[in-house]
């Protein structure tokens, strides 16, 4: 009894903890950035001590309130779903001391910020956590209408405008979904994964409710060519929004498309899994070369963002006949993502913050100026190219070997181009930033803070491509991808 | 671990620490910056040092780290490994003294040699690399930790030189990426063998390794400056001098070059590339670049564009050696890669002293220079001579092993090459010789600081000196143990031609 209780409450903490915090810190508005930190330090705490019963007991279920499925709600955490927490856990913490030192000279923004911002980490928590598909939906909606709000933060035109086209599109995207449960729910009368996965068979049903479910949480990873309402909205948000949206907040949506995929869609698929690899590649190219024309630096970041993703989804035709690692690539490269994209976005803030603009060829010689910003940049630039020794080099190593152990060289040629366009608008900002401007400007000072953080998350995406296999094991408890490489057995 | 598997890791800490160390100094704590750097280097020394007399007496050092399934992150210092291991290590000491008294007075050096430092990790990591991802991995180190010295000064000439740089490595290290991964999912090890790992694959893969081949010497051959695709070279010249030598004799060159060796022996195995017919082609792609770099050398003005052009000729005689595919140009070709290191870096040490001391960048501003400076020319025309192939100079050794080989090989035509470069790169150096000692020098210098009796700066002149007398006495010496001919010897018998 006392183990069923502390499990229970060791896999609801994500959950509870961020959800206690956005209480408090929407009834206390003057103390919302302690509780804000506090929640989070503490949400880090909880994840962390879910790894080792994870690796003693292997993947955990639990029915709230003792109610199980088709009834009850049902949490379920395998090592997928702990990585995922962990990656939020880490960034969250970053980008909350990266808040803190942000808002402390508008005190209104913060207190705006702190609710909505631990409500996003509620949501994303759950959303990583949720067995049924029901539940991820009102997940879904939640972690969407969260995100909008925060953009709308930022003030001004065109944070408005840019918040107003993300709520339409979130909104759409979450229908779509709703509209696959009900299909599905309809058909085969559950919503819980696990039970549809036994019952699930190939019939119009089935398609129409993949086509739905799919197409809405393409649209809300903005995967090519529904990105259009990302850069606008992740460009003009204050910039630890800004980082939230780029490096957590898509990932919620591509993890349920994974999960998904992997247990209910991926054998009856065919050749929609080819689709979202093409929409992937061109997401890769066209991402990089949008990015690479930019002139303002949170636009280039937000397209690279479009980009990233693009590879995310080279692994749906990958997975099939390599399952493994194809998955654990795209996961990896999930995860130093969303680090280094993080680490970006506050060095962008940093940037504007420093000269008032993000113009990039008027960047002035912060290589002199700003040296630990400009190291962050570069840094989580390695990773986003994919060079070693950084998390993304993995997993772009994973994605190639799955892609060459098949012969497939169309995505190989894919990935690689991809990593080289990176390379060119990574290094595009690096070398305007060595350069003197032919427009001064006057520099405002750059909180300590809001540059250590920035940099200890880049050097973070660059450790994961050293310290390899231990993520590797945890991403793999459970065996999340199993069920596609039994399927290839078979 | 054992002893044994720390030393490969201190080998790289020694100047990794230090590196990192330096980023965080203020700009004004001189004498600390100083004594890190130094330290670092000496202590890298001293540890080759141990290693080399280890390798001698049949130990191995190596230390593994699990990487991704299946394979590991892994560093040996083994005999080809300290040829590249001891070079790196005393040049980089006498280009960190160089480059302090190149550097003295000039604005963000706690950035200068934090980079610096970090290049000379990373080409210890090349050089020490168990295997082909490991090796990629410090040979992309390599490129961005070169990048903020190649556009150091922050002109937009040096901006542009850093994007051309970088549209050349980085491109090559994807080719390189692909052909290693591939490499990887037929072979399912990367790890560098004597004799190569790729000769039992059915003949069905032959095409493939081909390619394979094709993308890896595409992706060394980058650096390595084998025409088409050394544009970069010449235009990385917008750095400081310093970076210049350290480019050209110890690091990105020499790691290319590095890097073709252990395809070439530990990946395919000579006889093996030999029969899937790729030597010949790289034989011929090597000595067009030798002919090509001396070629338009000689219609450079600009003295660090010369030296540049020089390089890419001098470089591939080392590829020339390893592709000849005998195991006397296997000498050859490895013993030059200790010698060219020796001599272009003397030349660029000093090419940075005339353009220090008196402001002189072009050739054609060199008349009577050796009356100014009279050792940093001795030291010039020392090198020279070693370029040409003059005996007693360090060069010579090289030549003569490459024809020896060549004619064992039967591959006379490498003969009509050798003879075809020495007489060029008498054509480019001895203008300048003559000029330098034999002209009348000109009333005033282009910009004459002055330095009291001496003719420059100690820290300046006595690295060129240093490295010139090396160079001579490596020529001199060739036969005593431990000299580097007798090292590429040793590494013959024991990794290429042992049955």
């Amino acid at each position: 009894m006392d183990t069923a209780v502390w499990l229970q409450s060791g896999l609801t903490a994500p959950i509870l903890l961020p959800l206690t915090g956005a209480l408090l810190a929407f009834v206390m508005r003057r103390r919302a950035t302690p509780i804000g930190l506090l929640s989070v330090v503490a949400l880090l705490g909880a994840v962390i001590l879910q790894v080792p019963s994870l690796f003693a007991d292997g993947p955990q279920r639990l029915a709230i309130g003792g109610w199980g499925a088709p009834l009850g709600v049902d949490l379920y955490a395998d090592g997928l779903s702990v990585a995922m927490l962990l990656m939020t856990a880490v960034v969250g913490l970053g980008i909350s001391l990266y808040a803190a030192a942000y808002f402390r000279d508008t005190p209104a923004r913060g207190q705006a910020f702190w609710p909505l911002w631990l409500l996003l980490l509620t949501a994303l928590n759950a959303l990583f956590l949720s067995a049924d598909i029901f539940n991820l939906y009102v997940t879904l909606e939640i972690l969407g209408l969260s995100a909008v709000a925060l953009t709308a933060i930022a003030g001004g035109a065109d944070a408005l405008v840019g918040a107003m086209r993300y709520l339409l599109v979130s909104l759409l995207g979450s229908l779509a979904y709703l509209l696959g449960v009900a299909l599905l729910y309809h058909a085969y009368g559950t919503v819980d994964i696990a039970l549809l996965a036994e019952r699930i068979a190939a019939e119009p049903a089935t398609w129409a409710a993949m086509g739905l479910m799919s197409a809405g949480l393409m649209l809300k990873t903005a995967l090519f060519p529904l990105h259009f309402w990302l850069p606008p909205a992740h460009a003009s948000a204050a910039a630890p929004v800004s980082a939230a949206l780029s490096a957590l907040v898509v990932k919620g949506s591509f993890y349920l498309l994974v999960r998904l995929w992997i247990e209910l869609f991926g054998e009856i698929a065919g050749g929609v899994a080819t689709l979202l690899g093409l929409l992937g590649a061109a997401a890769v190219l066209w991402g990089s070369i949008q990015a690479l024309i930019q002139t303002r630096l949170k636009l280039l970041i937000a397209y690279s963002t479009v980009a990233q993703i693009g590879y995310l989804f080279l692994a749906f035709p990958l997975a099939v006949g390599t399952g493994a690692t194809a998955w654990s690539g795209a996961l990896y490269l999930a995860l130093s993502h969303a680090l280094a994209k993080t680490a970006m976005f506050l060095v962008a803030g940093n940037l504007l913050r420093f000269g008032g603009h993000d113009r990039i060829a008027d960047l002035d010689r912060v290589v002199q100026r700003l040296p630990l910003s400009m190291a962050a940049f570069a840094l989580a630039g390695v990773s986003i190219m994919g060079l070693p020794p950084s998390g993304g080099f993995i997993g772009k190593w994973l994605l190639l070997e799955a892609a060459l152990t098949e012969g497939r060289w169309g995505w190989a040629i894919v990935i690689i181009l991809g990593g080289v366009l990176a390379a060119t608008y990574v290094f595009k900002v690096v070398g305007y930033a060595f350069t003197q401007s032919e427009n001064p400007h006057q520099a405002q000072p750059v909180p300590a803070t809001m540059e250590w953080v920035a940099f200890a998350l880049a050097v973070a995406a660059v450790l994961m491509g050293l310290i390899v296999s231990q993520p590797l094991i945890v991403l793999e408890i459970g065996n999340p991808f199993g069920i596609q490489a039994e399927v290839a057995v078979q | 671990m054992t002893l044994d598997a720390w030393v490969p890791l201190l080998v790289l800490c020694s100047s990794l620490v230090p590196g990192l160390l330096i980023f965080g100094l203020d700009e004004s704590r001189v004498r600390l910056r100083t004594t890190l750097n130094l330290a670092g280097a000496l202590t890298k020394l001293a540890l080759v040092g141990v290693m080399l007399w280890g390798v001698a007496h049949g130990h191995t050092y190596e230390v593994r780290i699990a990487f991704l399934p299946g394979l590991d992150l892994a560093l040996r210092a083994g005999p080809l490994a300290l040829l590249f291991l001891v070079l790196s290590s005393l040049l980089w000491l006498v280009t960190t003294i160089y480059a302090i008294g190149y550097l003295e007075g000039s604005p963000h050096r706690s950035r200068f040699f934090g980079f610096f430092s970090l290049c000379v990790t990373a080409t210890v990591g090349v050089a020490m690399a168990a295997d082909m991802l490991t090796f990629l991995l410090f040979y992309e180190m390599l490129t961005l930790a070169t990048y903020p010295l190649v556009v150091h000064r922050g002109t937009e000439v040096a901006r542009r030189a850093g994007q051309v740089y970088l549209a050349y490595t980085i491109g090559g290290g994807a080719l390189m990426l692909l052909g290693i991964v591939w490499l990887y999912t037929l072979t399912g090890t990367l790890e560098f063998t004597p004799r190569g790992f790729v000769s039992e694959l059915d003949p069905s893969h032959h095409p493939a390794l081909i390619l394979i081949f094709i993308f890896l010497i595409t992706g060394l051959g980058v650096k390595a400056a084998l025409i088409p695709l050394h544009a970069w070279l010449p235009m990385a010249m917008v750095a400081p001098a310093p970076v210049s030598a350290l480019l050209h004799a110890v690091a990105v060159v020499k790691a290319g070059a590095f890097g073709i060796v252990r395809v070439v022996y530990e990946v395919f195995g000579v006889e093996f590339s030999a029969l899937l017919g790729v030597t010949l082609p790289l034989a011929i792609l090597a000595a067009a670049t030798i002919i090509y770099g001396s070629l338009r050398a000689i219609f450079q003005d600009d003295l660090k564009r010369r030296l540049a052009f020089s390089t890419v000729s001098q470089v591939s005689y080392i590829v020339l050696g390893v592709a000849i595919a005998s195991p006397i140009a296997t000498v050859g070709g490895l013993v030059h890669l200790v010698h060219q290191g020796l001599m272009k870096i003397t030349l660029f040490f000093c090419a940075g002293n005339l353009a220090e001391t008196l402001g002189i960048h072009k050739v054609s501003e060199m008349n009577g220079v050796g009356r100014r400076m009279p050792w940093t020319m001795v030291a010039f025309t020392v090198a020279a001579f070693g370029m040409i192939g003059a005996p007693p100079v360090a060069g010579f050794i090289t030549k003569w092993y490459l024809g020896l080989g060549a004619l064992d090989a039967g591959q006379h035509w490498v003969l009509v090459v050798l003879a075809a470069s020495s007489l060029l790169n008498a054509a480019y150096f001895l203008p300048i010789l003559h000029a330098a000692w034999f002209r009348e020098p000109p009333a005033t210098w282009p910009e004459e600081r002055e330095f009291g009796r001496r003719e420059t700066a100690r820290a300046l002149l006595w690295p060129p000196l240093i490295t010139a007398l090396a160079a001579v006495l490596a020529g001199l010496f060739a036969a005593m143990p431990f000299s580097p001919l007798e090292w590429a010897r040793f590494i013959a018998e024991q990794e290429f031609t042992r049955p």
